[in-house]
């Protein structure tokens, strides 16, 4: 087996350990979900035509939640030392993560986000669309806060500092992703969307992975 | 550049340099402002708020050239490990913050005569400005947020290179979506769209707004070096009891 499957199968064995931190971000994808319709009211009009707005931005910041102690625990007790010098670098570490981070965190996201949908109203016609986006943009997502969390590994206050330089990279992917939604529901062609989403996917899983293993070897020194 | 690696020699040359940098500055905000407010003709469009744009181009120009700057100077940490690099990276990221967030201020005062709101969330220009300033304000995080400053300064460093994709997004958003914002008109093919009278004062303004950031960044960079002289002065007189 090559370095980034074993990897990646050491990452989801740890993740079934404590499934409770998986349930923390889907808990709190659909609570999150959940407080607009107390704020702005129960009016079905108006929170139908916000849900795919904000499927996308509460689903964003609950793919952020898990993210600060990725690398900390191999930081800590160093690991991270000897996966830096092992023959399978810091490259196929920081894909290995993303991947398991995804199948932990985005794919139960992606699962659960038809409740959430209907929670908020969302027009049946809107869900492909919603599912299709999610599918193409949680995995980039993803990758872009890997590279954050490398980059805040050892950092005072991580978590907030994370969300802070993972969001403005991850707008590109909130606003094809919403909008992508938004053309299904009236009823217009999302080709286009999906693909601009799964080129944003390509291109960040060339140029995380780089500067993800850069930011690593900073951890390090 | 490895010439100016010894602090030493860098602050004998920003000490010789400045004060001739601020009489330059001081000319030409002189000369642009008395252009841009006085002797210039108001728009037949735009009346007297195109007077707003002599203060908004010249910072959103700065705003970009701050962050390559700032690019530049993560590029010389993170390769050569230059000694200076992280100095000045340091201090050019809250000028370039500020000529943003004074870019987003004026364009947003200049938006509401003109296009009748103060923002506009459908603008691609203002939207990619507004990003530019999040990374801004990511960068002086993240070089704050460790206990050792070598290590914020090359995180932030490598968060700097990665925001360079933001810059073309900038640059082009007028041209590939064509919403609210309006097309670049000085540099572009087939000569400037501006008539002489207004880019007089504009080019002046740009000039100043250029000598105003090298004599901030010479003396934050010069505030900063004093500061670690002192902190290991401090560090020897603790030692020494």
């Amino acid at each position: 087996m090559n370095g980034f499957a074993l990897l990646l199968v050491r990452d989801l064995r740890l993740a079934l350990r404590r499934p409770a931190d998986a349930a923390v971000a889907v808990a709190f994808f659909v609570v999150g979900a959940c407080l607009f319709p107390f704020g702005i009211g129960s009016e079905s009009q108006l929170l139908a035509r916000i849900a795919p707005g904000v499927l996308w931005a509460v689903a964003l910041l609950a793919s952020l939640l898990p993210l600060e102690r990725l690398f900390l625990a191999e930081a800590e007790d160093g690991a991270l030392d000897r996966l830096a010098l092992s023959p399978h670098g810091l490259m196929s570490l920081v894909l290995a993560k993303a991947c398991a981070q995804w199948l932990v965190v985005g794919l139960p996201l992606l699962i659960a986000s038809p409740l959430v949908a209907l929670l908020l109203n969302m027009d049946v016609n809107g869900y492909g669309a919603l599912l299709a986006a999610l599918l193409l943009g949680t995995p980039t997502l993803v990758l872009i806060g890997t590279v954050a969390a490398a980059l805040s590994t050892g950092a005072r206050r991580g978590g907030v500092l994370l969300a802070l330089l993972a969001l403005p990279l991850d707008l590109p992917v909130l606003i094809f992703g919403a909008a992508a939604v938004q053309a299904a529901l009236v009823g217009d062609p999302i080709g286009a969307y999906l693909q601009v989403l799964a080129g944003l996917l390509l291109g960040a899983l060339v140029l995380t992975p780089i500067a993800g293993a850069a930011a690593l070897k900073l951890a390090l020194e | 550049m490895q010439f100016l690696a010894n602090p030493a020699r860098f602050l004998r040359i920003a000490n010789a340099l400045l004060p001739w940098l601020a009489l330059i500055t001081i000319g030409l905000f002189a000369s642009g402002l008395y252009y841009a407010f006085l002797a210039s003709p108001p728009d037949y469009q735009q009346g007297d708020s195109v007077r707003i744009m002599y203060i908004h181009v010249p910072a959103a120009w700065m705003a970009l050239m701050s962050y390559a700057s700032l690019a530049v100077f993560a590029l010389m940490l993170l390769v050569w490990k230059h000694p200076l690099a992280d100095v000045l990276a340091r201090s050019a990221a809250p000028i370039g913050a500020g000529f943003t967030l004074i870019a987003l201020v004026t364009g947003s005062l200049w938006g509401r005569p003109t296009w009748g709101t103060w923002w506009a969330w459908g603008d691609a220009r203002l939207t990619s400005v507004l990003v530019l300033f999040f990374f801004y304000l990511g960068h002086m995080a993240l070089t704050h947020a460790f206990d050792d400053a070598t290590r914020g300064a090359r995180a932030a460093a490598v968060l700097a290179l990665v925001g360079v994709v933001n810059l073309p997004v900038v640059k082009f958003s007028v041209d590939w979506w064509s919403t609210l914002h309006q097309p670049a008109s000085i540099s572009r093919i087939g000569g400037s769209a501006i008539d002489p009278s207004m880019l007089t004062p504009l080019l002046l303004m740009a000039g100043a707004f250029l000598g105003y950031f090298l004599c901030l960044l010479i003396l934050r960079a010069r505030a900063e070096l004093a500061r670690r002289k002192l902190r290991v002065l401090q560090l020897l007189a603790a030692e020494r009891g």
